[in-house]
């Protein structure tokens, strides 16, 4: 799978590469600075991009900006962010265009590689991995808006874990019940949601993005 | 502060110069009282009076300030330097150091000329307007020629003739609407003139509220350092040093107890993502990151999405902020809408943020149950401090059953 990479810190862009090349990613180009991070998602339109938020000249938020300024010209390239923190706002951004194949993950997070690895291929596939914190964040909200208020605590439940990118199966396992079970959880999700008509895929991403922008 | 956007009408003053004829009466009694007091300054007795008559002549004096500034449409200043602390001997000595106090007695005089006065003339033209529009009935509910009058150029001997002096009324409404405000705008210039801060009490005021506020943020940025410091050496640092104990007996034992070794490495990991966690949260208490990348137009956004009820947020700004006055007003916003979330009961909340040219508008509204009060809450009382750092103001309004209005405003410019 062909990976492009930005991350401004050398030490940190070498140890990504070591780290994507060991699970049988080929890093294509690995850039530390914005304006060459979008002509080089324009260039290879790698399988995935894994950036960083944080990036130059301006050591802001250049890495989402060009992210999701090369899904408007790639739609549906899949990106995973990486940040030393955690913004539900940019998390709602990422997921703004409604496309799916988004990731959003605290930097280290990646300690854990088994599962770093397991949320890069997630996104790649089209799904999604948002961060624990950005969901916890947004669990903290009252869910007394329209259209969430209607699920059940359980669903919320499934759908929180959804909205980390965890499939029907990591879901079952995390909260012990059946698969079976989830899937009741998710066809009622999607039902409750109006999301019938699409995809599963496309399903889980738009009930995610009900989930974490419930104004909308 | 007073609402200056509307004048008082011509009608509202009708109101105040009534109000105006009594309190020249309470002015000329505290002046003599006050006058009586400093006589018996020597004597106790003239402090203990001094002390209670003084707060009670500025107290009116505040009252017609707020009065003139609002005929003017231009905010009087308080010219009073601050008492702090000091008490009866020392207060009364510190009053009469303070120029303000003696162009307040002064003002109480004219105030008992130039007020009865001016409210005579406002008050006796409206009234003999009304007496001669009502001049007809006058004359005919009372006894047949009580009413009679010789008015120069017709005399009124008939009922048919009353009518004549309607237009007459007429013509002194007319006189009374094109001089009446302005006869109370003069009396509006001589309040100023004598209630407002003389430059250099203007000066002095300014001094002794820049020396405050100073030492408020030096105070507030001392204890800021000390929290962070403390969050450091209790926080991450305690979470690196154990890491580096994992880490150390982990290489110890790798040889002989791989297993060991193995949840020693998993134990370090935890470690340190707990240390960066808690980095994490120090940062977003120093400068939020997304302050940095977004401004307060993001941040508060941000905030808004973060929060536990539904948050509307309104940003209308042409251009950066100054950093710290960002700063600033990030968390002011932030303990603003954290207050609503304790306290007001409130399903939902609004910011709105705007700038006008020379200042920073914040406004934070619910409708929950209302009844903040300024002067008790710590968080209020904080917003103020770090506002007062630039010169900037917060004012509540909270009656009991809401809604609950914190008004935020900040002098600065945009880049």
């Amino acid at each position: 799978m062909r990976v492009v990479l930005a991350e401004d810190l050398a030490l940190l862009r070498e140890g990504l590469i070591r780290l994507l090349e060991a699970n049988e990613f080929v890093v294509v180009e690995a850039v530390d600075n914005g304006p060459s991070l979008l002509q080089a998602l324009i260039r290879h339109r790698p399988d995935v991009a894994v950036v960083d938020v944080r990036l130059p000249p301006t050591f802001t938020d250049e890495g989402l900006r060009m992210a999701i300024e090369a899904r408007t010209q790639i739609p549906g390239l899949p990106v995973l962010v990486l940040s030393q923190y955690v913004e539900p706002l940019y998390a709602q951004e990422l997921l703004g265009d409604r496309r799916g194949g988004v990731g959003y993950l605290l930097k280290d997070r990646v300690s854990n590689v088994a599962s770093f690895i397991d949320a890069v291929r997630r996104v790649a596939a089209g799904g999604t991995a948002m961060d624990a914190e950005v969901i916890g964040a947004m669990l903290s909200r009252r869910t007394a808006d329209e259209p969430l208020a209607s699920l059940t605590p359980r669903e919320i439940e499934v759908l929180a874990l959804m909205a980390e990118g965890r499939s029907n199966a990591a879901v079952a396992s995390r909260l012990f019940v059946t698969e079976k079970a989830v899937g009741k959880h998710t066809s009622s999700i999607f039902t409750k949601l109006g999301l019938e008509q699409h995809t599963d895929d496309n399903r889980r991403v738009l009930a995610v993005l009900a989930y974490l922008n419930p104004n909308n | 502060m007073s609402d200056l956007s509307r004048r008082p009408g011509r009608f509202a003053l009708v109101g105040w110069s009534t109000g105006f004829v009594f309190s020249g009466a309470v002015g000329a009694l505290l002046m003599a009282l006050s006058i009586v007091a400093i006589v018996l300054v020597p004597v106790v007795v003239g402090v203990l009076m001094l002390v209670v008559l003084v707060p009670m002549t500025r107290g009116l004096a505040r009252w017609q300030r707020g009065w003139a500034s609002r005929v003017l449409r231009h905010q009087i200043s308080s010219p009073y330097l601050v008492a702090g602390d000091r008490r009866g001997k020392d207060l009364v000595r510190f009053y009469g150091s303070d120029i303000a106090s003696w162009r307040d007695l002064a003002w109480l005089a004219v105030s008992l000329v130039v007020g009865v006065l001016t409210s005579a003339i406002y008050l006796g033209l409206l009234a003999v307007a009304v007496f001669f529009a009502i001049y007809p009935w006058l004359w005919a509910i009372t006894p047949p020629g009580t009413f009679n009058a010789d008015f120069g150029f017709f005399t009124v001997r008939s009922q048919s003739t009353a009518f004549l002096a309607m237009p007459l009324g007429a013509a002194v409404f007319g006189l009374w609407s094109l001089i009446g405000r302005r006869v109370m705008s003069y009396r509006a210039r001589i309040d100023q003139a004598l209630l407002s801060p003389t430059e250099s009490a203007a000066l002095k005021v300014r001094v002794q509220h820049l020396a405050e506020s100073r030492a408020d943020a030096v105070d507030t940025q001392a204890a800021e350092l000390r929290r962070i410091e403390r969050d450091l050496h209790d926080g991450a640092q305690a979470r690196i040093v154990a890491l580096g104990m994992s880490l150390g007996m982990a290489e110890e034992v790798l040889a002989s107890d791989p297993e060991a070794a193995r949840d020693l490495l998993v134990e370090a990991r935890t470690s340190a993502s707990a240390a960066m966690a808690e980095l994490r949260s120090l940062v977003r208490g120093i400068h939020p990151p997304v302050l940095a990348d977004r401004g307060l137009d993001g941040a508060v956004r941000a905030l808004a999405l973060a929060s536990t009820m539904l948050v509307k947020v309104e940003v209308n700004l042409s251009g950066r902020l100054p950093a710290p006055v960002e700063s600033a007003a990030y968390f002011c916003v932030a303990e603003t809408l954290t207050n609503v979330v304790k306290h007001s009961r409130a399903p939902s909340a609004e910011v709105k943020v705007y700038h006008d040219g020379a200042s920073l508008f914040l406004e934070t509204r619910d409708v929950g149950v209302g009844g903040a009060d300024q002067t008790k809450g710590t968080g209020l009382r904080g917003i103020a401090r770090r506002l007062s750092a630039f010169d900037g103001s917060v004012s509540v309004t909270s009656p009991i059953g809401g809604p609950t209005v914190v008004h935020m405003e900040v002098p600065c410019v945009l880049s």
